[in-house]
Parts: structure tokens; C-alpha cells; sequence
């Protein structure tokens, strides 16, 4: 059996072949799946909001979009990857709560989606797959070995990207 | 901080929590014309990343109403249940538990958010009555999904902000069936200290190192 890692909240990890990167009851955040099909690397970071500029203390920079792609692209090119080869998949951003009259702050699954493509195409990275939006929650799996990124909801088939 | 609750603050929250029960449990008898009860078994303060296996594990189906407090000390609410109960809890509200059987059905969608409604609604006026803070609702949303998605989507709402969660498990019993649910209170930063001065234990507060405690 290939390892398993958790990507929790706010974290980023880069890992290699044969580990599977996980992250379980994905919401409004973001799983942003970067990998090298050469190297067999690759890492996930697990994005909560859109933009660091909005954070009043000691920056978490996993928590953010415009942040953690930076530092997840960094990381990986200090383990030998050239953006040239990174393949880049996303999977998130569900919108959980129905509402009447619904305000702009809940959204929050749209503005990630957002900032994250915006975010990547500053880098010169294109996404090649996606499975976000809609109202349902997802959870990722990263399988380093393959580069496959299977995507669960609740009630649905299983979705590999 | 939140975190920091003495046991004399805990057990004023908890007093809070028994009251919206009390209340909450009434408002449902009128409603439904039948006893319905309510119990608090358990008052705890957590980080919300970690309720998750309070409340049963990440991939854990349930379903979430989730609203805003405005007024004194706004704060957010999330009533948690189980998938299994809540198709009993809408039957309940309609009166006939053969028309609920699908969860995501606009019938039983919207009894849902009303139980939910009355429910926070009825814990709200109890805290407001109790505190003597003015505090209004806004109006719930609902989600029916795996637990970790839910509750990360409110940590991403709550942003910066305050992140531990007072907890109030609640047993709700109708018709011989209970619902063990779970609710949740994030007050935003400064409210925990403006609810805690008005029931009078401002000043219960341990002082940790490296922690502060609400002023």
C-alpha cells in the first residue's frame, strides 16, 4: 500500500511516487494538484481564501491563494520539476449553503476559484483539468504515482482527473 | 479568548445552553401540538478544525443550517444533525412523515431550514432574554453534505476571525425518536467578552501565559 498524506486546512505538501495525497471534505476551499509526469512528483495545497492582503497578523501562506501557488511551484522546482512539465489540476470550491437572498461574503467558493486560476496564469501554469463549483463537497486524492487525481462527492460517481 | 473559558464561564454557557433548549423544545410542542423535549448533555469549547470528530468523522453526511447573529455580539450558528434524523425532523414539521423522503427535495429542504430556524431562532431569544444583548438572526442557509465540507466552508466564511467554537450537544426527543444534534456558537472577536460580562463572569478568566483574557 502507497503512503498516504493528509493535506489539512491551510497546508501544502509535495511528495513523490508512490504517495497518495488526500484531503478529505473539501468545501469552499480549493485543492490545487500540481505534478510532474517525468519526476513523478508533486504536491497539493489546500487553499481557504482568496487573498493574503486581507490577513491582519503573521500570514499563514497556505491559507491563501495569491501564496500557496507560489510557494507550492517553488517547492516543487527545488525538487528538480520545471514549470514546463508541471500539469496542473483543481478540484473545490462548492457552494455549501443555499440561501435567500444570499450575500456576497459566503461565496467564498467562487472568489477562490477565481483567484486561484488568476494566480496560476500569473505563473505562466495552465489548468489541464477541473472538477469545481456546484454545491457539493468533494474529497481529493492525488495519486503520485499516476498523476490521477479522483475527486468524491457525496451521492455521485467517483470522477478522475 | 474562547479557548480560555474557566469552568464558572463554562457552566454560565452551559445555564445559556439548557435555557435555548428549554425554550427551543416549547416553541416546537406549540408547533407541532405534541411533547416534544430537549436536553443538553454535554457543553464543550473546541476549535472548529477539530469538530469534525465530535461530531462523527470528516466524510460524515449531515446536515448543516448555518446563520449569522447581528446585534450586540454577533456572532455565527451552525445546527448540526445526522442525514438518518432529518428526514424525521421535516416529516415532523409537515406533519406527515410519508411525504419526506427525499432529502434534497424543495419540500423537505425548506421544512428543514424552518426546523432549523425555530430551533437557532428559539436559542437566540433565550440568549438575547438571558444576556439582555440585542441579537437578531438572519435568515439560514442550509447544507447537506459531508461534515468536514461543511465546517470548512464556515472556517473560510469566519476567515480571521475567531475560530473556536462553544459546542452545545442538544437531544432532542419527539414521538419516541430522539436527534442527537449538535450546535454551534462562533462569536466574532469581542463579542465572547461582551456575552460573558453580561452574565457576570467577565472576571472568571484564567490568566494562561502567552494568552490574554477578554477585555
Amino acid at each position: 500500500m502507497p503512503e498516504t498524506i493528509r493535506v489539512g486546512m491551510s497546508q501544502l505538501v509535495v511528495a513523490e511516487a508512490p504517495t497518495i495525497l488526500v484531503t478529505l471534505g473539501l468545501g469552499s476551499c480549493v485543492a490545487v494538484c500540481i505534478y510532474d509526469y517525468l519526476l513523478k512528483v508533486g504536491g497539493m495545497a489546500h487553499i481557504m481564501l482568496p487573498d493574503s492582503s486581507i490577513a491582519t497578523d503573521a500570514v499563514n501562506r497556505g491559507k491563501f491563494a495569491d501564496t500557496a501557488i507560489v510557494d507550492l511551484v517553488t517547492a516543487l522546482q527545488k525538487k528538480g520539476t520545471a514549470k514546463e512539465r508541471m500539469v496542473v489540476k483543481i478540484a473545490g470550491g462548492a457552494q455549501m449553503f443555499s440561501y435567500q437572498g444570499m450575500d456576497h461574503q459566503i461565496q467564498i467558493g467562487a472568489r477562490n476559484i477565481k483567484a486561484v486560476e488568476e494566480n496560476l496564469a500569473r505563473l505562466g501554469l495552465t489548468i489541464t483539468n477541473r472538477s469545481v463549483g456546484g454545491n457539493l463537497g468533494r474529497s481529493v486524492f492525488m495519486d503520485l504515482s499516476t498523476g490521477d487525481v479522483r475527486v468524491k462527492m457525496l451521492n455521485s460517481p467517483e470522477i478522475i482527473l | 479568548m474562547i479557548q480560555n473559558l474557566t469552568p464558572l464561564q463554562l457552566d454560565a454557557m452551559r445555564e445559556v445552553g439548557n435555557i435555548g433548549a428549554g425554550h427551543a423544545a416549547t416553541v416546537l410542542s406549540q408547533l407541532l401540538k405534541q411533547k416534544v423535549s430537549m436536553s443538553v448533555p454535554e457543553v464543550a469549547v473546541l476549535p472548529l478544525a477539530e469538530a469534525c470528530d465530535v461530531v462523527g468523522g470528516v466524510e460524515q453526511p449531515m446536515v448543516g443550517v448555518y446563520l449569522r447573529v447581528f446585534g450586540g455580539a454577533p456572532s455565527k450558528i451552525l445546527y448540526l444533525f445526522p442525514e438518518d434524523k432529518a428526514l424525521f425532523l421535516a416529516g415532523l414539521l409537515i406533519n406527515d412523515q410519508e411525504k419526506c423522503k427525499n432529502l434534497l427535495g424543495e419540500l423537505e429542504v425548506s421544512a428543514l431550514k424552518e426546523i432549523g430556524n425555530i430551533l437557532t431562532g428559539a436559542y437566540v431569544y433565550a440568549f438575547s432574554n438571558f444576556t439582555g444583548i440585542d441579537m437578531l438572526s438572519s435568515v439560514p442557509a442550509l447544507a447537506y453534505d459531508m461534515v468536514g465540507a461543511i465546517l470548512n466552508t464556515i472556517l473560510a466564511d469566519l476567515g480571521e476571525m475567531g475560530d473556536y467554537a462553544l459546542i452545545i450537544k442538544t437531544q432532542l426527543l419527539a414521538c419516541d425518536e430522539s436527534v442527537d444534534g449538535h450546535f454551534f456558537l462562533v462569536p466574532d472577536p469581542g463579542s465572547l467578552a461582551t456575552i460573558l460580562s453580561a452574565l457576570g463572569v467577565k472576571d472568571g478568566c484564567q490568566k494562561q501565559s502567552g494568552s490574554e483574557c477578554p477585555n
